[in-house]
């Protein structure tokens, strides 16, 4: 039974996408809704961003530090494992794991506020493709940003650490800061974004999906809001594994 | 003109609309009356095409609305003005943005030329002076005219009111009521109004289909409703305290009326 409601939310959400990616009938109007939502969605995040970002690069050098002793094992170490943590996993999975309830509940609630008081009704009675002048202006500002919110994350989380180095005694800076110049691999910094992008891609559009087919009232929305979080980090999580497995 | 020909609707097997036909003139306002869950809301967003109707036709001035293709139906929407029961204005807006949004999704007109209009159509409804407010910082009678500005913006041929008076104190209900009767005539529209509210049904019922668990059971106007023998109809109309001790007095004064016009 989950199985078969799974694969009917699944094609419901594929027709939905076909009505979203299709022409704006107003460029202008794409153009200023995509530039509210980069504010909404992308800028208004970056405080939340940097502050987990720098409490986690913090955490991950204390443990490093706590957890990895050995004399075979050198001091720098801490600064190289929390650059690569933070790079590899993240500032990308984890940050859009937070991204998919602070967005993805956002997006969710403000559709399905629309739907229940007929706002999206109007619009369709207009003749105006709904899913289309709301939802796509949120894919594409998700998408186009999230390379912004990982690199501010990886700065964050990098500096968190560094912090560490500077305000304890737990590490020098100086090895930090070798640590973090050590082994580097560029690459990883690429592979980030690129896993962001599908990540942001899915938060955007599973959120708006579940808020664009709300029925009822205030309970519903909320519902709504919930559901599109839990389902959303599920995908990223699913999603991490493959991408993480093609992408070595 | 609006002609629903043998329309059905059906909800998990439940017949919600059966065989109904009626006719909604332009130039006209329309009432569709019935009690709540009679089928009225369901018939208007078959004609708003909101719903498919599982049989039967629907007709805009002749145009098949069921045969049209998606781009003829586009068309169509424009056409088309709606006021939602909770007015449905879009909470990002002002209320100057509302009026203006059908104009710059619909018009090549540029900003100046959409402002002017849009203002016109709020004087139009007597509003001035809340044009940057948004929506939530207006009373529920003016979210009301706001959203008859948005509807006629485009000068539509067809104005859907879904219970306009809904939430409304009795003085805004006439206002309101006396304004979609002037629009309606001023710009010859096809204006279908469903409500349940009596004091609308005296004031501005010019054609009333009144719909019954579904059915089509009478049409007629305001003059000939305190008149009719329909059981049904009868119990709709008089359910309230005041029609039920004016009753005797109004179906004489009407059919008074009645008379003197057939003279």
């Amino acid at each position: 039974m989950i199985i078969v409601d799974s694969l009917r939310k699944f094609g419901d959400y594929v027709l939905l996408m076909k009505r979203v990616f299709t022409r704006p009938d107003r460029w202008r109007e794409f153009f200023k809704r995509y530039i509210a939502e980069i504010y909404k969605l992308g800028i208004d995040s970056i405080p939340i961003v940097i502050t987990i970002s720098v409490f986690i690069g913090a955490v991950i050098a204390i443990q490093m530090q706590k957890n990895v002793v050995s004399p075979l094992i050198p001091a720098y170490a801490v600064g190289l494992a929390t650059r690569d943590v933070i790079l590899l996993e993240f500032s990308s999975s984890i940050l859009c794991l937070i991204l998919a309830g602070k967005v993805g509940s956002n997006i969710a609630s403000e559709i399905g506020t629309m739907r229940v008081t007929e706002q999206i009704d109007a619009l369709e009675i207009m003749g105006v493709n709904s899913a289309n002048l709301l939802i796509l202006p949120k894919i594409v500002a998700m998408v186009s940003f999230i390379p912004v919110l990982v690199v501010f994350s990886m700065a964050s989380g990098i500096v968190g650490g560094y912090l560490i180095a500077q305000f304890t005694d737990i590490i020098s800076v100086s090895k930090y800061i070798y640590g973090l110049q050590s082994f580097f691999v560029e690459y990883y910094i690429w592979q980030a974004i690129f896993k962001a992008l599908f990540f942001a891609f899915v938060i955007s559009s599973v959120a708006s999906y579940y808020g664009y087919r709300v029925k009822g009232g205030a309970l519903q929305v909320g519902q709504a809001s919930t559901d599109s979080v839990v389902v959303s980090s599920v995908i990223v999580l699913l999603l991490d594994v493959v991408l993480t497995q093609i992408l070595f | 003109m609006i002609t629903v020909s043998n329309v059905y609707k059906l909800f998990d097997g439940k017949e919600i609309l059966h065989d109904v036909s009626a006719k909604f003139y332009s130039g006209k306002t329309n009432l569709i009356i019935g009690q709540s869950g009679s089928g009225k809301t369901v018939l208007m967003k078959c004609l708003v095409g909101l719903l498919r109707p599982d049989q039967g036709k629907i007709f805009y001035d002749g145009r098949d609305v069921m045969a049209m293709t998606s781009a003829q139906t586009k068309v169509l929407r424009t056409e088309i003005g709606m006021l939602f029961q909770g007015s449905a204005l879009f909470d990002s807006e002002t209320v100057l943005g509302n009026v203006m949004f059908p104009l710059r999704m619909f018009t090549r007109d540029n900003y100046a030329t959409c402002k002017k209009r849009a203002e016109f159509c709020l004087e139009r409804v007597n509003l001035k002076g809340v044009n940057d407010l948004y929506p939530s910082e207006i009373s529920g009678g003016m979210q009301k005219r706001v959203a008859i500005a948005r509807a006629i913006a485009l000068n539509p041929k067809y104005l859907f009111c879904d219970e306009p008076n809904s939430g409304l104190d009795p003085k805004t209900s006439i206002l309101i009521d006396e304004l979609l009767s002037d629009i309606t005539h001023e710009y010859n529209m096809t204006t279908i109004i469903n409500t349940h509210d009596m004091n609308s049904v005296i004031g501005i019922g010019e054609n009333i289909v009144f719909i019954n668990k579904g059915h089509r059971e009478w049409v007629g106007n305001k003059n000939k409703i305190f008149t009719s023998s329909n059981e049904a109809l009868n119990d709709f109309v008089f359910a309230t305290r005041l029609f039920k001790e004016v009753k005797g007095y109004m179906i004489e004064e009407y059919r008074k009326q009645e008379a003197a016009s057939e003279e």
